[in-house]
């Protein structure tokens, strides 16, 4: 008896719970109406919280300068550009894939961008591509992006874990030794990068004596540390990012491994060095863009602007950011039209000009691949900053992208256009 | 009981759904929108079966919702490619999921029963997130989508038509409702009834009471795997976030805020909660911190959730 | 075999973790009914206070300081957002711990940034104590000999103390407890912020060896529950036995098959709950 009138539904209930309803979504409209109806939309879908926040904070604060910039200059075929920004959280691809279509459905924006991490960048690419919207992916760097599942209309601005791999591999051959051990993360992006670095050091006569596949999120490394520094290598190669870099890297000194193997990687980000006490800052590294480069025009304006902006000085993120929103406005302008078909086919071996590129070797999308290939600098991690308490990163080497990119068909990528 | 009351109310229920793809772009939402919130309404409806009218709190319900997920994306994507078998074959991986779960758990109650399922939740996460061969690891599963419904006479385009997969999704929501409340109005529906509201008074009566809990958690399982299945499609993805213990606590949180003891509560906690996660986390990096402060405003203000606070002024 | 016996070793070390924040749980959870999934948001807090007040009272101060701060912390949490809802279903008070840790992952993030932070441990505990032992660093010993005697401290406080004499007798039979005139609401209160001191001591020393950052206490929330319920519910030893021997076991797993660390946890919890219900060092009366 008790139970069974509780499932009846009174009227009332129900008109009430209708209003709430309502009342919930009313709040955005209001936003809506605020957002003029003739800006340029750029739509940013990018971690904010979670694993992946800080460099996707960094790619959001580079991309803010980017718009100001436009702005000042006029803004996209005459009209005001804006960027509006979700937080596609770090590896909910659920609510990345709703946000892009929110943006796109419902924001109708121009451009999307996205995203630091590799899968949620591939499944946005499937959403771009299916409205057919000019896509950026600024920092996630699965090969297959501007590979196998290359798309028209996604362009990416790092580099391919292939590149990375290419870049640091001769330095560590020479100077550290032949045999290598890898702590690799499981996960494509572990798998793909550890494969990069084997071609790499094979190509260079070198071998690989042992390797750990680490699950993503380990957080005691010191089982796969001692298995390692038992096989006797010469090099033990981290491949792991983010926080699980910062911890095998702390655990690894404190094992003090740095004293008796050489500790060295490929992808290395200066938010990851910033996190580590400072005997940790150890072993050699690729950066995708470093901010001190004394010789390179533009370079100590955008820093100066960014320091400005934020406090400290940009990372490669920030720069990924800021070539991420600069290209929206350069393919627009290259192609007369804001048709993303028109708009891909423009930024086809586009090179960006220097004070966006803000490398020594300029930076190009090279066709066919839709991949931005610019400098990596090489060099090795140090324990206090020299010009300034960012500065943790001695570049050894400047290796141009194009040296190290492999050939367009190597990268296995085949381009269909829309009809 | 007022019989004369639940047909407007159950007529507003659906005519609001019916019409929500048409009215939605008014109000600031989008088709995709709509459809998440079926989805995620299914999915609180099939936690409050177990939750609100059995009494019985599991905390790890996402491990169905994402069982359903996986078992409809890999089956797609390795088997064959068909939107009705992967739904199938989805809830049939929850339910097996479930039954055997739910056989090494019924015997505790409260708080442990919630610990326990909070565990075994996270196995499965764990399996997606590990077994990279199988599941895609942390990157999901994709490189699928879901597939168009060949009804012999007809095709429904479900995949490039977002609101025919809308009422797709909705003819899913209006079946799994209707078995629910019909299986509710049940001498089953009322024993789990009597067990929620004593179950010593219940065992005295000679209730089996473990086998009672155990088949109201496979019902409850069923449909939420079924949800996990929609949302899979929904996404044309998986991964491993959809059976993560963040989710169960999202249903549940939308059954106590929507009104666990009433039918059509979940559906109004599920409207409000994705819609609030929608706008919020549009609008502020720190989201979490609102939707943070929604479970303790709930909990220490609204307990009975919106439609009870109704029923207890109507009661009065 | 030198590796398995360090596997071994590192799995105590990891046990001893889990079992520091299962042994917090378990306290609140026996005698409270609250099940605090804000525990990992407690630990982060804990670390991030030890690392901001690290500048001003050196490492060992902040080890003393930071946890007890949290335990302050925790005993506002307690008085003002739980307290109100003893007596309701347990669902109330697991809803509201989850909101909370919501709260806790984006107020820290807000403060102290989503970069990890550089933590920093005494030179002469971040080294190995010898070379042919280099396995053993001095920092892993430290923490283990902490975690020793706070556990150590613990169980004396429950058995020697009226403090503890009462939390114990409160977990068996709240209401008689009560009747002798007993403050039910402080003893609930102080047992909480006791709890949360563990938290905060987890965090604090893990922050040593982890990245700090916002989710540094998420993963090893969900370890301690399975410690727990491996130990048997209720059982304060029985919680300190599950923690090391899941460690053990994850441990040695990580040798042969790293994808499986975890999920030998699980397994582990599964055969308990289908050969013993009531855990390993469960009470027969209290199967729940």
């Amino acid at each position: 008896m008790s139970g069974n009138s509780k499932l009846n539904i009174r009227r009332r209930n129900l008109l009430q719970g209708g209003l709430v309803l309502g009342a919930s979504q009313i709040a955005s409209p209001f936003i809506m109406t605020a957002r003029a109806e003739d800006t340029i939309k750029i739509g940013w879908d990018n971690p904010l919280t979670g694993t992946y926040a800080a460099p996707g904070k960094n790619e959001l604060i580079g991309a803010k300068l980017a718009l100001e910039e436009i702005n000042a200059k006029g803004g996209i075929a005459g009209r005001k550009v804006e960027i509006i920004v979700e937080d596609s959280t770090s590896g909910d691809a659920g609510t990345a894939v709703q946000k892009a279509r929110k943006l796109i459905d419902k924001d109708k924006v121009n451009f999307l961008i996205g995203n630091v991490n590799s899968a949620l960048a591939i499944a946005m690419a499937q959403v771009s591509n299916e409205k057919g919207i000019l896509h950026i992916v600024p920092g996630g760097h699965s090969d297959t992006m501007t590979g196998a599942t290359c798309h028209w209309n996604v362009f990416r601005v790092c580099n391919t874990t292939q590149m990375e791999a290419n870049a640091i591999a001769p330095t560590l051959i020479k100077t550290y030794g032949k045999k290598w051990y890898y702590i690799t993360p499981d996960y494509a992006f572990g798998h793909a990068l550890q494969s990069g670095m084997e071609k790499a050091c094979t190509a260079l006569g070198g071998t690989k004596i042992g390797g750990d596949l680490t699950p993503l999120g380990t957080t005691d490394f010191s089982s796969y540390l001692i298995k390692a520094q038992s096989a006797n290598p010469d090099v033990i190669i981290f491949l792991v990012q983010g926080d699980d870099m910062v911890n095998a890297l702390k655990q690894a000194v404190q094992f003090g491994l740095d004293k008796k193997v050489h500790l060295a990687g490929a992808q290395q980000e200066l938010e990851n060095l910033k996190g580590l006490p400072p005997e940790a800052r150890v072993g050699n590294w690729v950066m995708e863009w470093y901010f001190d480069q004394p010789n390179v025009p533009h370079v100590a304006d955008f820093n100066a602007k960014v320091v400005k902006a934020s406090g400290y000085v940009p990372t490669s993120r920030t720069w990924f950011g800021y070539v991420g929103i600069w290209t929206c406005a350069l393919a627009a302008a290259g192609a007369k039209s804001i048709d993303a078909a028109k708009m891909a086919k423009a930024l086809q071996d586009f090179h960006l000009p220097p004070e966006i590129a803000l490398c020594p070797d300029g930076a190009f999308y090279r066709a066919g691949q839709n991949q931005l290939i610019s400098n990596l600098y090489v060099g090795k991690a140090r324990v206090k900053g020299v010009k300034g308490p960012d500065d943790l990163f001695e570049v050894t080497s400047v290796v141009k992208g194009a040296d190290v990119a492999g050939t367009l068909e190597e990268s296995g990528c085949k381009m269909t256009w829309p009809a | 009981m007022n019989n004369s009351l639940k047909q407007p109310a159950n007529i507003v229920v659906w005519v609001v759904l019916l019409t929500m793809p048409y009215w939605m772009g008014f109000v600031g939402g989008y088709t995709e929108l709509a459809t998440r919130i079926l989805v995620m309404a299914l999915g609180a409806m099939a936690l409050n079966f177990l939750l609100g009218f059995t009494g019985v709190l599991s905390f790890g319900h996402a491990a169905f919702f994402g069982l359903g997920a996986y078992g409809a994306a890999m089956t797609i994507k390795y088997i064959a490619p068909s939107s009705m078998l992967a739904l199938f074959i989805g809830v049939l991986v929850g339910a097996i999921a479930g039954a055997l779960i739910g056989a090494l758990i019924v015997k505790r109650r409260g708080v442990y029963f919630a610990m326990t399922t909070i565990a075994f939740g996270q196995v499965f996460y764990f399996i997606a997130f590990r077994w990279n061969t199988v599941t895609g690891g942390d990157d999901g599963l994709n490189g699928w989508h879901r597939e168009p419904i060949n009804l012999g006479f007809t095709q429904l385009d479900i995949y490039h038509n977002p609101m025919l997969f809308y009422y797709f999704v909705l003819v899913i929501f209006a079946v799994s409702v209707g078995i629910m409340a019909l299986l509710l109005n049940s001498p089953f529906g009322r024993t789990l009834l009597a067990i929620r509201e004593n179950e010593r008074r219940a065992r005295f009566l000679g209730i089996e009471i473990e086998r009672h809990i155990w088949m109201s958690f496979m019902v409850s399982c069923v449909f939420m795997a079924l949800a996990g299945g929609l949302y899979a499609l929904l996404n044309n993805f998986t991964d491993p976030r959809a059976l993560r213990f963040d989710l169960s606590g999202n249903f549940v949180i939308m059954a106590v805020m929507g009104g666990m003891r009433s039918f059509w509560g979940p559906l109004v906690g599920a409207a409000i909660f994705v819609a609030l996660q929608d706008v919020v986390s549009s609008h502020t990096e720190n989201w979490m911190s609102v939707i943070g402060v929604v479970f303790v405003l709930v909990v220490l203000f609204f307990p009975r959730g919106i439609l009870g606070l109704t029923r207890k002024a109507n009661n009065s | 075999m030198q590796l398995i016996l360090f596997d071994v070793f590192n799995g105590l070390i990891t046990g001893a973790f889990y079992a520091l924040m299962a042994l917090g749980l378990s306290l609140i959870l026996n005698l409270s009914g609250v099940i605090n999934f804000a525990h990992g948001g407690f630990l982060a807090l804990g670390a991030y206070l030890s690392y901001t007040i690290m500048p001003y009272t050196g490492f060992f101060g902040a080890l003393l300081v930071a946890p007890v701060l949290t335990a302050m912390f925790g005993l506002v949490i307690e008085r003002f957002l739980i307290r109100p809802l003893y007596g309701r279903d347990p669902l109330y008070s697991l809803l509201l711990t989850f909101g909370l840790a919501y709260i806790f992952e984006d107020g820290s993030r807000y403060i102290w940034g989503a970069q990890s932070v550089p933590y920093q441990v005494p030179a002469y505990l971040s080294s190995p104590l010898s070379t042919e032992f280099f396995f053993l660093t001095g920092y892993r010993v430290f923490m283990v000999v902490l975690v020793a005697l706070a556990v150590g401290a613990l169980f004396y406080v429950l058995t020697y103390t009226r403090l503890g004499m009462r939390i114990r007798a409160g977990t068996r039979d709240l209401e008689t407890v009560s009747t002798l005139g007993v403050n039910v609401r402080i003893l609930r209160n102080l047992n909480f912020g006791l709890g949360i001191y563990m938290a905060g001591l987890a965090g604090a020393l893990a922050a040593g060896l982890l990245g700090l950052q916002p989710t540094i206490g998420t993963s090893l929330l969900m370890p301690s529950f399975v410690a727990i319920i491996v130990g048997g519910l209720g059982s304060l030893p029985g919680t300190l036995l599950g923690g090391l021997l899941i460690g053990v076991a994850s441990g040695l797993t990580t040798v042969i098959l790293p994808s499986a660390s975890e999920a030998i946890m699980y397994v582990m919890m599964g055969l308990v709950l289908l050969i013993r219900p009531r855990g390993l060092m469960g009470e027969e009366g209290r199967v729940h």
